[in-house]
């Protein structure tokens, strides 16, 4: 199954034309800055934008083409809005069948149980929306979509509505879906943090365009796209849990490229996490230093050094078969005579799991 | 006994006439205050316009056209004459036709405020949770619209009790079959039966009251419980 989408529209200042294929499985990341189209590409795809044509395919069935279209609650979708919009005249345990009641006996595979259960909102069920924090309100939205067991689950932005404290409270549930759940997942942020922690795939979008798509990772890492330039550039490894160092409290994870030494000793053995390694943390030595008080450093092969104007560029390492980015001075850059080719090693200073 | 019978036939009349066309107001308002609530056509002012002039309108005027459109020359009352039947002016069926036309902005008014407080993001999860249209309107809609349904259910009725310009130019004053309560007590007024026009008048004000007190007491209420 993938999903296969095309749409067009022109309307004033806004325009939307993208033409994409998904992966029917995993989580997919539209990502892009506020305005880009990205909410309008999901109501299109749940049918709610019915004057947006296009042809819209999802497992080989047709939803949209330029004879038919299926409307919006014939679209097996679970859509979980930025607000949470609770329907305020039922409880939450109202709001959660809602949806699941109006699906067919035998297209129900999601439990209303496992739902509450997934989002941890069974003490819950007897209250009322307006009864409920902004966290709560949003888990049991989310609850509600999956309840209807949708081939397809669209989340728009759904924690973009909440403070810090709320998105830390709700993050483990969507990544627990994520391991948990094997529905394909259309997830609208504008937050890199939250790309890099649930994306498996991911769609970058700008002004109704698709500038890129393909593996978070792999996005993450090119160096043409102006993601691997700001400040924030950084590097996504998926690594596995390869064992601990009790003495001194450390994780040993281990990814193509080598093994990474982090703090702390609270992960299972063979979990798989993700590492997030900064760019502005990872330093270029042209040979191995020894007496250094850092302990993940690679020997690495420079790919490519953006073209730069400023002080600071972007250099694209390659440790092995993986990319690595690091932000320098463009002044270390010419006097370490970086060029595509040359074996160097990468020095990383932190590198913290997600 | 307080009220002679025909004061008492005229009060079931009113009460008749009244239910009657708040029940045929609530029908036909519903889907008209949904349009327009809903609608984006660009001439949606005439319409609105159109459901707005009772308000302003004299109800002799309204009743004088009423009462050509009705009658055995009329429009309605032709077509009526020409089906079989007989023209509704003066008849009990005609204060009906009247009294919807008459108190419709008060029914359609607060059904589509209602309807556009509820905007468009609860339609939309409705259908993004396999509500086809007409189970959004029930299960979403009415159920949150509710107080505005009671606002109008009681402006309507309360508004058709008080009805007395347009009763009298198409209904006339016949006892028992057109005469109701505002103009009965007009009549006792003329004929100075000033204890019998007290009773009747009386009994109307308490009640006129007592409706909007609940409408007023159920949408505070309301406003409280949704946020």
């Amino acid at each position: 199954m993938s999903i296969a989408a095309r749409f067009k529209i022109c309307r004033g200042t806004f325009s939307l034309d993208v033409d994409m294929e998904i992966p029917g499985r995993g989580v997919t990341a539209v990502f892009g800055p506020s305005g880009c189209g990205k909410t309008t590409l999901l109501r299109a795809i749940a049918g709610l934008e019915p004057g947006i044509r296009g042809t819209l395919t999802v497992g080989g069935k047709t939803w949209q083409d330029s004879k038919s279209f299926l409307l919006p609650h014939k679209r097996p979708v679970g859509y979980v809005f930025q607000e949470p919009s609770l329907f305020g005249h039922l409880t939450v345990k109202q709001n959660i069948e809602y949806g699941r009641r109006r699906v067919p006996r035998t297209e129900r595979r999601i439990s209303v149980d496992r739902a509450v259960s997934l989002l941890g909102i069974g003490h819950l069920l007897g209250r009322r929306p307006h009864q409920l924090s902004g966290g709560e309100q949003q888990r049991v939205a989310i609850a509600r979509a999956l309840a209807v067991s949708p081939a397809l689950l669209l989340l728009d932005e759904p924690l973009a509505a909440l403070d810090m404290d709320k998105k830390k409270e709700i993050m483990p549930y969507l990544e627990s879906l994520h391991r948990q759940l094997a529905m394909p997942v259309l997830y609208v942020s504008h937050s890199r943090d939250e790309v890099a922690r649930l994306g498996d795939h991911m769609v970058l979008m700008d002004a109704g365009k698709i500038l890129a798509a393909g593996p978070v990772r792999e996005i993450f890492s090119r160096i043409d796209l102006a993601l691997a330039h700001g400040p924030d550039a950084e590097t996504i490894i998926e690594a596995t849990v390869g064992g601990h160092d009790p003495e001194f409290a450390l994780t040993y994870l281990d990814c193509p490229a080598g093994r990474f030494t982090v703090a702390g000793n609270k992960m299972p053995t063979g979990n798989t996490v993700r590492i997030q390694i900064a760019a502005n943390d990872v330093s270029i030595l042209l040979s191995r230093q020894s007496g250094t008080s850092i302990l993940n450093i690679f020997p690495a092969r420079v790919d490519r050094i953006a073209p730069a104007t400023k002080a600071l560029t972007t250099v694209r390492l390659m440790v092995g078969e993986m990319p690595l980015l690091a932000r320098i001075t463009r002044k270390s850059a010419v006097d370490l005579g970086l060029e595509p080719g040359k074996q160097v090693y990468a020095q990383i200073k932190a590198a913290g799991t997600l | 006994m307080i009220l002679e019978q025909q004061d008492i036939t005229a009060l079931l009349m009113t009460l008749k006439l009244a239910s009657l066309t708040t029940v045929i107001l609530l029908l036909l308002g519903t889907p008209m205050a949904w349009w327009l609530a809903r609608s984006h056509w660009r001439y949606k002012f005439l319409l609105e316009a159109v459901v707005a002039l009772p308000l302003v309108l004299p109800p002799t005027v309204l009743g004088f056209y009423l009462l050509i459109a009705l009658g055995p020359h009329g429009f309605i009352g032709g077509m009526m004459k020409f089906m079989g039947g007989s023209p509704l002016a003066f008849t009990f069926a005609g204060l009906v036709v009247g009294s919807v036309v008459y108190s419709m902005p008060f029914v359609v008014q607060p059904l589509r405020g209602a309807f556009a407080a509820i905007g468009r993001r609860p339609l939309e999860v409705a259908a993004t949770l396999r509500a086809p249209p007409l189970d959004r309107f029930f299960s979403v809609v009415v159920p949150l619209a509710w107080p505005g349904f009671l606002t109008a259910a009681v402006l309507g009725f309360a508004h058709t009790l008080g009805e007395f310009g347009v009763v009298l130019m198409i209904g006339g004053n016949i006892p028992g079959r057109t005469q109701v309560l505002s103009i009965a007590i007009y009549d006792h007024v003329e004929a100075l039966e000033y204890a019998r026009a007290h009773y009747l008048s009386g009994g109307l004000l308490i009640l006129s009251f007592l409706l909007l007190m609940l409408v007023y007491a159920l949408n505070r209420r309301f406003m409280v419980v949704q946020p």
